[in-house]
């Protein structure tokens, strides 16, 4: 099966940063991602979970995208400007495709 | 004084209480007690839907005067006020950063809709009626506070607030205002005649479901107060006590000020001393993310909403009662 190289980008981020968040990408002309909840974790500010969380301050979520590797920076430059200050992890893997064209 | 003991016996052992020490007790017994998130949001939805209705239909039973008009003035101008002396008690009693005294100070200026909810339920079992406007003025006490706390910020801080556009209209169409305001106009509209339509929906289940909804919030608070210990001083509890007391102080004057009913009274003093956990902290995640969330909601959830819950509501009844009721 013929695959493609590519770059996974996940930024964990609060759930009240989501919308902020993917509007900067959509604006970075990065239209391609997946939210997903998360639902606990554990960091420098010690563990947290998502039982017991009342209304979104205090959520997390996990928005991943899948560019093509020369995407990355402005991908990056986005999120960057979005997630500067807040809490959260940006994480950069590399990936394999199936289908290139997608991306 | 009898009076008042025996209101706060009667608020401590009814049901909505009793449930919310229960949620509390679980917590901190690490029982898996837990409902559902998607069923809470649901409770917390009919609570909003029918406190929103009643509201509207008590206005238009009584129609609208200049006090209403007035009372949404001075509730905005509360909220507005509160925080500066919130962010002034913070600074006299903790050793909190400017940011983190501004960002619970903001909390405080705001509203709790549970304990307004509770209030109205207290001030209905003891025979009051109170004025059914005074939703509205729980839905415009929401947001003004986190314009303060965003203030203090910029006026006393060395780093600025990320005071966006979209933030202003994500505070003022939150679900829970745009549900409030729209049930109280729909209530408004349709009057007694729309009561009896959905009476039996949203008046006999109110209390059962405001049992389980404070379980809930139970569960809530003694989880948030068992992981957040550390972060509670003893200036941080006592502020956490003696806020929301000054709070209904300035309820109770701008109430009996404006002619209220003791129910009137008792709801305003119940605003002004209660404290928001749900708007203001994902709006302070946004404008202040640097400020530490598990102060802002320690405080409010775990400290203020209990003892408004469970005292603060009891003694705010007896002096509306005292002071209004003559």
């Amino acid at each position: 099966m013929q695959t493609h190289k590519a770059k996974r980008v996940d930024i964990i981020i609060e759930a009240v940063m989501e919308k902020r968040l993917t509007n900067a990408l959509h604006k970075a002309e990065v239209t391609g991602y997946t939210v997903l909840p998360v639902l606990a974790g554990s960091g420098r500010s010690g563990q947290w979970t998502r039982e017991g969380e009342i209304g979104r301050a205090g959520g997390m979520v996990n928005v991943s995208c899948i560019v093509r590797p020369e995407r990355v920076d402005p991908l990056l430059d986005a999120a960057f400007a979005v997630v500067e200050r807040h809490i959260g992890v940006v994480s950069v893997v590399d990936c394999e495709v199936l289908r290139a064209e997608r991306f | 004084m009898d009076g008042t003991l025996a209101i706060a016996a009667n608020n401590l052992t009814s049901p909505i209480i009793l449930f919310f020490i229960l949620g509390v007790a679980a917590a901190f017994a690490r029982s898996d007690l837990s409902i559902p998130e998607a069923i809470a949001k649901g409770l917390s939805i009919y609570l909003l839907f029918a406190i929103g209705f009643k509201g509207g239909v008590s206005v238009a039973d009584h129609g609208i005067d200049t006090t209403l008009v007035l009372s949404l003035l001075a509730g905005m101008v509360l909220s507005f006020l509160l925080p500066v002396l919130a962010f002034a008690l913070l600074r006299g009693m903790t050793r909190l950063s400017t940011i983190d005294a501004a960002a619970v100070a903001g909390h405080y200026g705001s509203i709790s809709i549970v304990t307004f909810v509770a209030a109205t339920s207290v001030a209905t079992s003891a025979g009051l009626n109170p004025e059914g406007y005074m939703v509205a003025v729980a839905a415009v006490m929401e947001a003004p506070a986190i314009l303060s706390a965003l203030w203090i910020v910029a006026r006393f801080g060395k780093q600025s607030a990320d005071m966006e556009e979209g933030l202003i209209r994500e505070i003022l169409l939150n679900g829970s205002i745009v549900l409030l305001v729209g049930a109280f106009v729909i209530g408004w509209i349709t009057g007694d005649e729309g009561m009896q339509m959905i009476a039996p929906f949203i008046q006999a289940p109110f209390q059962g479901v405001l049992c389980l909804f404070l379980l809930d919030m139970g569960l809530i608070a003694g989880r948030g107060l068992r992981e957040a210990r550390s972060v509670l001083t003893p200036g941080l509890f006592a502020f956490g006590v003696i806020m929301p007391v000054l709070g209904a102080g300035f309820g109770l004057g701008t109430g009996m000020l404006l002619g209220l009913s003791p129910g009137g009274v008792l709801l305003f003093m119940t605003l002004a001393a209660s404290a928001s956990y749900i708007a203001v902290p994902a709006a302070m995640r946004v404008a202040l993310p640097e400020a530490n969330p598990s102060i802002y909601l320690t405080l409010s959830l775990g400290i203020t909403f209990p003892f408004n819950l469970t005292l603060g509501i009891p003694i705010y009844l007896a002096v509306a009662n005292a002071l209004a009721g003559g």
